[in-house]
């Protein structure tokens, strides 16, 4: 039964990190566009793909904290009181974030809009680094069960480090080649490349600090990299078939594939995650089963769950549908 | 509690708890006025749709147009503050979510489920004004108001319970091991505290909105745009103000029986027994209250509905049991009372110049009294939560855990507060700037410029 909690809890992260990081790295781009002249138009294309979701994004990490300290409540105050610096810079990117996502729209005149429109970018930066940092320092096994770790040394370490650096390159590539099947659909030439440079580089990157932050977790997080080379191989094989065969798509031109093959790789990787760390929820120092709340929270989290799929993703539907097919009409 | 006396009440810890409750407070006080918002605003804008659409009004259809607009903006904001309140149950209380998170922790999941699904429905309906049917789409609109209603039950159940904690049980370290999620959910002081919020967030929306308009008007901008821009709102703050003095009072009777050491502290009672003497203002000493109005066995009267009613004092609450800063909490009482019999008086006012001649009074002094409504009705609310909160001390969850066992250990807990007011300081700042010139925006244009406005959550693109 808690397996199953952690399998929602997982499922809300792997959304996050698909909408929320394709978001992110949005205003990844949208920081190095450059000066207004000739930063317009990519600025101009991801507002267009990325603002009307921005809450919808935002609710997924939402969802993650409320599982968390409901179905694993001592799970969440040892991450809670070892890892708050970083927490606590996350937020702040989050606030900027939504903040800037509330007034853009909104203020007059470019010197504002470009404060507003400044925020918002700088933040999508802060905001994975620093949840990638949490992240790593879990892997890495630094948050002790009891909490109360060390407020520096558990993230400031190579490995999360070295996360949170890939969150960002991550965000920025999905983003990327989200915004190229954008642009390829919109028949806009000079988007697509504008983007398709910018996607290969950014995947680059990111392949490197996946590599890189491997080597980290060899010598910092025995337990997790074992088991992902073993059990969590197959997982790991798949992120990177596709990582290339997006490569694929992304240098002849498809579109159709592109989207899928990009989440897909996402996706893998975290489940990955899950299958290296498992049995743990916080790697050798708690398991999954000693961190869940009594049987009836956990319940009551699958019936939250439940009414969740049944009630929001109709109504989610709704939106896209609406918007999809109202931009359609402004392009044709 | 057994075993938790051990967590040391270090200089930092205490220094901690004070900041981070100030931090706390300070949050929540700043969420709770655009929470109200998400939760009132939908009906008021529905009413206003509804109106437009049966009578053909162009002015009420303007009407629910920037109001919906103006929410987009708020719900963002709104949003963002909710989700800082969500990290500082981390930051701030970990040892409590740790030891209640399981049973505590529910009903923000049902809340999470409401404002996302209100975020959508916001988002198809701002969308709709260009697009979609007139009916269909003002019944597009109407899951945003069950959706606040329902967001609203959720978070302040969770608040009831800590008030009125019930429906787990505790193994020797004072962890939960068993949950009755429905039991945490409807405690005994859901009933009341419900209800009240959800009445205090139409009045603080009613009253606000109307204020607004009543600002304009004084500005000699009377137009009906303006008259109908005051009217609805107000009728609907009025309406919901005796029902909501009917809950007060009922609540008022709950915490007597229920939580006596919180009444005793806010009644300023100092000796259990009958014939209490109700004081109104004054300053609470373990002597007796000075600087107030006596009103002789009125409290009895009002908790017992006999002037020999019992009341507990707080000579029979333990002394570290006793809620803090009781006169805060008397004159916070009392401010909450006042100002919503003042509010009252308003509605009567309102009323008694409708049923003789179809019209607001004509004085000034109505438009006047209207003007600051808004913020009276937001100063009850903040003051009623102060009750509350403050009046729970030194409890977290009442009778099962402190406040001071829950807080962090963390450092710099005041350095983040100082930057939280700052930050928050320049969001709150900003926004009621950026509101502010939408509103001359759609002033200067005239009718139909709402409707181009662009907000958050369309899909319109806009240059950079
Ligand atoms: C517009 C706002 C407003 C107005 C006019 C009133 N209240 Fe109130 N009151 C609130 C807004 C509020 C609140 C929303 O701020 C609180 C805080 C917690 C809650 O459930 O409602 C509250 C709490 C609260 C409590 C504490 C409940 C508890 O601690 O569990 C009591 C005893 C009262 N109220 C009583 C009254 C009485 C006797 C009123 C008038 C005759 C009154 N309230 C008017
Ligand atoms: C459902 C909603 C709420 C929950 C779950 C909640 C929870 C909490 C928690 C955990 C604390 C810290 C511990 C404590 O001091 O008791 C607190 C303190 C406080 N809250 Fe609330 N709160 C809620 C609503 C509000 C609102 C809307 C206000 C707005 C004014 C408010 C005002 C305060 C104050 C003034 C304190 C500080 C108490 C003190 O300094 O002694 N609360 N609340
Ligand atoms: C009486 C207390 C509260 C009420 C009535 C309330 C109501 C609301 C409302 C209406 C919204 C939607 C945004 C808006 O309209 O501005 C909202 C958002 C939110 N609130 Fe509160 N809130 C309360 C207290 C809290 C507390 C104590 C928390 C802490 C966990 C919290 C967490 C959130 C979160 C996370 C969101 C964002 C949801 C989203 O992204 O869609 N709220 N709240």
């Amino acid at each position: 039964m808690s397996t199953a909690a952690a399998v929602i809890l997982w499922t809300g992260a792997t959304f996050y990190a698909i909408f929320g990081g394709a978001d992110f790295g949005g205003g990844f781009w949208d920081l190095f566009a450059g000066d207004p002249g000739k930063g317009e138009r990519p600025r101009m294309t991801i507002q267009r793909s990325l603002t009307p979701v921005w809450e919808a994004n935002h609710v997924w990490l939402i969802f993650i904290l409320v599982v968390l300290w409901t179905g694993f409540p001592d799970a969440f105050s040892a991450i809670f009181t070892t890892l708050y610096v970083p927490l606590l810079l996350a937020v702040l990117g989050i606030v900027l974030r939504g903040s800037g996502f509330a007034f853009r729209k909104s203020v007059e005149g470019l010197r504002e809009r470009r404060a507003a429109g400044a925020t918002f970018a700088l933040s999508s930066l802060v905001t994975p680094f620093f949840m990638g940092t949490v992240v790593g320092a879990i892997a890495a096994g630094n948050v002790p069960a009891a909490g109360d770790g060390d407020a520096f040394s558990t993230w400031l370490a190579p490995l999360p480090l070295f996360i949170g650096a890939m969150f960002v390159a991550t965000s920025a590539y999905l983003a990327a080649v989200f915004l190229v099947g954008d642009s390829r659909r919109a028949e806009d030439r000079e988007m697509e490349v504008y983007f398709e440079k910018r996607a290969l580089a950014a995947g680059a990157v990111a392949g490197i600090f996946a590599v890189v932050g491997l080597i980290a977790l060899h010598s910092e997080g025995h337990y997790v990299y074992d088991r992902l080379v073993h059990e969590g191989l197959p997982l790991v094989i798949v992120s990177a078939v596709c990582g290339v065969g997006m490569l694929g798509v992304l240098l002849t031109g498809g579109r159709f594939l592109l989207r899928p093959l990009a989440a897909l790789a996402v996706v893998a990787v975290i489940w990955g995650a899950f299958v290296a760390m498992f049995p743990y929820l916080l790697p050798t120092t708690m398991k999954i089963s000693e961190a869940a709340a009594p049987d009836a929270t956990l319940s009551a989290i699958f019936v939250v769950f439940g009414v969740a799929c049944v009630l929001v993703l109709p109504a989610l539907f709704l939106l896209y549908f609406l918007a999809q097919s109202d931009m359609l009409e402004h392009e044709h | 509690m057994p075993g938790l006396d051990a967590i040391p009440l270090a200089a930092s810890a205490t220094s901690n708890l004070f900041a981070a409750r100030e931090q706390m407070a300070f949050t929540l006080a700043f969420h709770i006025v655009l929470a109200c918002l998400g939760v009132a605003l939908p009906a008021t804008i529905l009413v206003a749709h509804y109106i437009g659409l049966k009578r053909d009004d162009h002015d009420a259809i303007e009407l629910a147009q920037r109001w919906s607009k103006a929410m987009a903006v708020t719900f963002a904001v709104g949003a963002v503050t909710g989700t800082v309140l969500s990290f500082e149950f981390g930051l701030l209380w970990p040892h409590f979510m740790e030891r209640f998170g399981a049973a505590f922790g529910i009903a923000f999941g049902i809340e999470g489920l409401f404002f996302f699904l209100e975020a959508i429905f916001l988002a198809i309906y701002i969308y709709g004004w260009k697009r979609l049917p007139p009916w269909a789409h003002f019944w597009a609109g109407v899951p945003m108001f069950i959706t606040g209603i329902g967001g609203a039950f959720s978070v302040v159940a969770a608040n009831s319970w800590m008030n009125q904690p019930q429906g787990f049980a505790l193994d020797a370290a004072g962890k939960v091991t068993e949950v009755e999620p429905l039991r945490v959910i409807f405690n005994p002081a859901t009933p009341y505290e419900v209800p009240h919020m959800i009445l205090a967030a139409y009045m603080v929306v009613g009253f606000l909105v109307a204020s607004i308009y009543a600002v304009g008007m004084l500005k000699g901008r009377r137009d009906r745009l303006h008259r109908l821009g005051l009217l609805i709102p107000l009728t609907i703050a009025c309406i919901a103000t005796p029902v909501q003095l009917l809950v007060g009072d009922t609540a008022a009777r709950e915490v007597a029986k229920d939580q006596p050491a919180k009444f005793a502290a806010m009644e300023c009672i100092q000796d259990t027994g009958g014939h209490q003497t109700e004081y109104i203002g004054g300053i609470c000493t373990s002597s007796g209250v000075k600087l107030a109005i006596p009103i002789p066995d009125l409290d009895s009267l009002l908790v017992g509905f006999s002037p020999d009613s019992k009341v507990t004092g707080l000579n029979d609450i333990p002394d570290d049991e006793r809620p803090p800063v009781n006169t805060l909490l008397h004159l916070a009482f009392d401010t909450m009372v006042g100002i919503g019999s003042a509010l009252l008086l308003l509605g009567l006012w309102l009323a008694y110049s409708w049923f003789k001649k179809r019209d607001i009074p004509q004085t000034p002094w109505f438009l006047k009294a209207v003007a600051v409504s808004g913020i009276g009705a937001i100063l009850a609310l903040w003051s009623g939560w102060i009750v509350t909160e403050v009046g729970r001390q030194p409890w977290i969850v009442n009778g099962y855990m402190k406040t001071s066992e829950a807080v962090t250990d963390a450092n710099g807990i005041w350095g983040a507060f100082i930057f939280t007011l700052l930050l928050y300081a320049t969001i709150g700042t900003v926004a009621i700037l950026v509101l502010r010139r939408m509103s001359r925006r759609w002033r200067e244009g005239g009718e139909g410029t709402a409707e181009d406005e662009p907000s958050p959550y369309s899909p319109e693109e806009v240059g950079v």
